[in-house]
């Protein structure tokens, strides 16, 4: 079977709008929600301010099934990674001790659109601080 | 299904208390549960690895709960201060309960 660069370019394009049109139908409020739940069960219930943590990540990602995240918070206990744009919003959540050379963590990640990425810290006293960052998404991952 | 490869790139050797990055990779294909069959139409179901942890003669070093938003081969580099000449166990669990580790010595000057 050929396929024309032409036919090739529409197709592409084409699912791209089917997929924008799927996600528009979906409550904006509910993913909201359900954010505001994963951060508030990671926390203990604490409000999560501003402090030291930081999440290093490309400002424009071109393709979404694997995009190289990392995140720093010195002295967290615990760092939550979530994504606001994708399906479930929680990435991954990773545990420091006291053999941990630093309170810091890298990995790769998929991303459905371009979105903002939170990382949010425990702290050994309970409190609990975060951070955003925004990365462009040109292909997305997580299938479709 | 394709075969499930744990790889970790630890330092050989290292001076009491220096902290040393670890880097591991597990190729997995991560399943999301979010992609459909193209032929049936029905969902794939959701297969990844959820924990991967590290330890140091026993001792917890790091630890991640993992999600289908992370990558397929989950890719994963942390810090470990290295206390004494010892064994890293890394093991990773999958959804279906299987365990894949993998052991390395790290000796300390």
């Amino acid at each position: 079977m050929t396929v024309t660069r032409r036919e090739a370019l529409g197709l592409a394009v084409g699912s791209v709008a089917a997929l924008t049109t799927l996600r528009f139908t979906e409550p904006a409020f509910a993913a909201g929600d359900a954010l505001q739940d994963a951060i508030m069960e990671f926390t203990g219930g604490a409000q999560p301010g501003d402090g030291d943590i930081t999440i290093g990540a490309p400002e424009i990602a071109e393709n979404g099934n694997t995009v190289p995240i990392e995140v720093s918070a010195p002295g967290a206990a615990s760092i939550m990674l979530l994504a606001t744009g994708n399906p479930s919003p929680g990435v991954a959540t990773f545990h420091f001790s006291a053999l941990s050379g630093a309170q810091e963590a890298k990995t790769r990640i998929r991303l459905a659109k371009t979105q903002d990425i939170i990382a949010v810290a425990k702290m050994p006293d309970g409190s609990a601080i975060t951070t955003k960052r925004s990365v462009k998404v040109t292909i997305g991952g997580c299938g479709g | 299904m394709a075969k499930v490869k744990p790889r970790v790139k630890v330092p050989k050797t290292a001076s009491v208390n220096e902290v040393v990055t670890i880097k591991t990779l597990i190729s997995h294909p991560m399943e999301s549960g979010q992609r459909k069959d193209s032929k049936t139409g029905e969902a794939i179901p959701r297969k990844i690895i959820n924990k991967f942890a590290a330890s140091f003669n026993g001792e917890p070093v790091f630890m991640a709960n993992m999600e289908p938003s992370v990558s397929a081969n989950p890719y994963i580099e942390f810090q470990m201060r290295v206390p004494e000449t010892g064994v890293v166990r890394f093991e990773w669990t999958d959804d279906d309960g299987s365990v894949y580790d993998l052991e390395k010595t790290i000796t300390a000057a």
